[in-house]
């Protein structure tokens, strides 16, 4: 059994871990609003994005020649992966269940013969997936340096993919993040975002016609590239949500962890504590009935 | 009957501007500036670098944007753009960091005739801030 002593430092040091998993829980959550709160304010934007995308490409003039960020290449041999994680650890499942979401479509991509790309954002997804798929990384963006999910940071993200598009380097594009639902639930989600999936989206085709200056054709060419930023820049901010709001709650439970073991470790310390009184006194007055 | 209809300016980050009392609003469309008042008919377009006028009951504003999409439909002018400062918030030692990242730009070799014009659209108008 452990000392006296043994047990004291024992306590100590869970207390002090305690603490420290309290703050983190404290300071997740003051992030976690800010970050829920620009997921929010982020909404109008993809959402108008999107509308304007739809009474485009409904109104488009020959969909042979449409553009191929929407129309695709014809192709599905070459499939890359954008797979959106945190730069930190310490959120509980975030960052695995992103992570198990896409290997799971990358082992159905391989046994179907096809080629498979990926480009990690964040340096956990990374971490995690270069020991299965090291060669098949071509890409590894983190944005540490940046506090928040900013546009300007998805915009890089958006011209590497579309460059490559451009460069044939693959047919058919998905991102990976988690969508946040609420604190304690995070949905990881796969988006296909090139080509552009029009059949999951409400057609809402409006009788009335637009007027385009200049004509579709030039319009969407130039709006899918910022579709594709702004696809990524949604993700990115629902991504931040989920991760502060998994991280309050995986510090959450440690906290409350560590407490019932302060507790049960208390008890044991409290035992022997008396157990070595009881016998010393034994010994006391043992030794006092002998003489 | 009043002349006003309602505008809306988001960005990626927040809805920056709604206002629902607008007379008259001036942007920069890709081909040449364009009015658009009440009953307009419904037109999507996009921005080049300009300055977007904004004219409204509570007077004149002025906003500088560098790229967007404009909607308007039912009365409901919506720009989508990534990056818009109002002019008021634009100060010299603002305006000259702009104009120095875009003559960084278009001095850039690489770039293809439709950018090399859009930026040299921005080089003027931030030449003509202030």
């Amino acid at each position: 059994m452990a000392s006296l002593d043994d047990l004291k430092k024992r306590i100590a040091s869970v207390k002090s871990t305690q603490k420290i998993t309290k703050a983190m829980k404290m300071v997740a959550a003051a992030k976690l609003r800010r970050a829920q709160e620009s997921a929010e304010k982020g909404r109008p934007y993809s959402e108008k994005m999107n509308n304007v995308i739809l009474n485009l490409s409904s109104g488009i003039s020959d969909k042979e020649n449409a553009p191929k960020l929407l129309s695709g290449t014809g192709n599905d041999k070459v499939h890359l992966c954008v797979v959106m994680t945190s730069d930190r650890g310490l959120c509980g499942g975030f960052n695995s269940n992103i992570i198990k979401k896409a290997k799971s479509y990358f082992s159905k991509i391989l046994s179907e013969g096809k080629e498979l790309k990926i480009i990690t954002v964040g340096s956990k997804g990374n971490d995690q997936l270069k020991r299965m798929y090291g060669d098949k990384i071509i890409e590894n963006i983190s944005f540490k340096e940046s506090k928040n999910a900013n546009y300007f940071d998805a915009d890089k993200v958006g011209k590497i993919v579309i460059d490559k598009f451009e460069s044939n380097e693959f047919d058919i594009c998905t991102i990976f993040y988690n969508q946040f639902k609420n604190v304690i639930t995070q949905i990881p989600q796969s988006q296909q975002i090139i080509p552009l999936n029009s059949e999951d989206s409400e057609e809402n085709t409006s009788d009335e016609s637009y007027e385009f200056e200049p004509d579709e054709d030039e319009i969407l060419s130039n709006l899918l590239p910022k579709n594709i930023s702004t696809q990524i820049f949604k993700a990115m901010l629902e991504n931040s949500a989920s991760e502060q709001g998994s991280r309050m709650s995986a510090m959450d439970n440690a906290t409350r962890n560590a407490g019932e073991m302060v507790d049960k470790l208390t008890i044991q310390y409290n035992r022997s504590r008396q157990a070595a009184i009881t016998k010393e006194l034994i010994e006391i007055i043992s030794g006092a009935e002998s003489l | 009957m009043s002349e006003e209809f309602k505008i809306e300016i988001v960005n990626p980050e927040k809805s920056f501007l709604v206002k629902e009392d607008v007379s008259e609003v001036v942007v920069p469309a890709f081909e040449g500036e364009m009015g658009i008042l009440k009953d307009h008919i419904s037109i999507i377009s996009f921005l080049k670098p300009g300055i977007i006028k904004i004219l409204s009951k509570s007077g004149e504003e002025n906003y500088y944007v560098e790229d967007g999409i404009v909607e308007f439909k039912n009365n409901n002018l919506s720009i989508l753009t990534s990056s818009i400062f109002n002019v008021a918030d634009i100060d010299k030692s603002k305006q000259q960091d702009f104009l120095k990242k875009a003559e960084e730009e278009s001095v850039k070799e690489e770039i293809t005739d439709q950018s090399k014009y859009l930026i040299d659209q921005k080089i003027e108008v931030l030449k003509t801030l202030n």
